[in-house]
């Protein structure tokens, strides 16, 4: 099965799917912001300001998918002894950790108009900032490591202990009395939003999640580019 | 209108902050992981043509190898 995985069976289409990706992410864009800006209505407490949430949530939603994911592809890398999970892992990180800094950065702007403040050592907020400074020791061990077999284990044991803050973010608004307001669109119960607000919001997370697939794939291709780049040396 | 949606009711400071800082970071990470993308690029045509006639034969034995050389060539 991971024989599918193979860098160099998956180059091929890793290396054309950026510009089809792209065109489409600026498709879904437009839309998703035109939706989010100008035909989404405001809300009858929050007024204007509640479209902070079409960048705010998809933000929060994609930091927190790619963090697990990157943990799971680790943790699969090291059980199966397979290099190229580590290195869709590495390529995932950068646009996980973007849109970790976007989602606290949002929530701040949002947080002003509506709690008063900028910042609160709220449950919430503060699990969030953990899991941005794990994406940073995550890509800084990258940085600092040379040997394979060093950074292969460090960077699994990260994301190990990050993803043990995964569930903290998610139900901290539950267990903890935060400033944060709990969860309004739940999967296995009633979503309490509007269809109105549903609709650009799954917009925008498509469209974010399309950029997140772009810098995937211009980030992979880079580093098999690097691994060619070495093998080169040892021609 | 463009009053309206500027405005937005005294909260389009904040709405329109967010928006730009979100779609500022897409653009920053979009051209560092490209600069990347292109500078490795560059660095592999570079090696590859500095190579023998008998190195570079058996390096563009290797599919990935030509698909690079493609794609650089066709950038």
């Amino acid at each position: 099965m991971f024989k599918f995985f193979e860098p160099n069976k998956i180059f091929q289409i890793t290396s054309k799917a950026p510009k089809y990706v792209l065109f489409l992410f600026i498709i879904v864009l437009s839309v998703g912001l035109t939706e989010a800006l100008i035909l989404s209505p405001e809300d009858y407490k929050q007024s204007h300001s509640v479209r902070i949430m079409y960048v705010h949530v998809p933000s929060a939603w994609i930091s927190l998918g790619i963090f697990s994911s990157v943990t799971f592809l680790s943790i699969s890398g090291f059980v199966f002894k397979n290099k190229n999970f580590f290195l869709i892992s590495k390529s995932l990180a950068p646009s996980g950790f973007v849109f970790n800094i976007i989602a606290l950065v949002t929530g701040a702007i949002w947080g002003k108009p509506t709690w008063g403040t900028w910042w609160a050592w709220d449950a919430r907020i503060t699990s969030m900032l953990i899991l941005a400074l794990f994406y940073a020791m995550y890509l800084i061990s990258w940085k600092i490591y040379n040997t394979e077999e060093k950074v292969f284990k460090i960077t699994t044991f990260i994301t190990i202990l990050g993803i043990i803050n995964v569930p903290i973010i998610k139900y901290s608004v539950d267990w903890w009395n935060t400033l944060h307001q709990p969860a309004s669109i739940n999967i296995l119960s009633k979503t309490s939003i509007h269809s109105s607000m549903l609709f650009p919001l799954m917009i925008m997370t498509a469209a974010f999640a399309l950029f997140s697939l772009l810098i995937f794939l211009m980030k992979y291709n880079t580093e098999l580019i690097k691994i060619k780049n070495k093998g080169l040396d040892r021609l | 209108m463009i009053n309206e949606l500027l405005f937005m009711n005294g909260y389009g400071v904040y709405v329109l902050s967010a928006f730009s800082f979100t779609l500022l970071s897409f653009a920053f990470l979009y051209l560092i992981t490209k600069v990347q993308f292109i500078k490795e690029q560059n660095k592999f045509v570079a090696k590859f043509g500095s190579l023998n006639v008998e190195k570079a034969n058996s390096a563009k034995s290797q599919r990935i190898n030509k698909e690079i050389l493609v794609n650089a060539t066709n950038n």
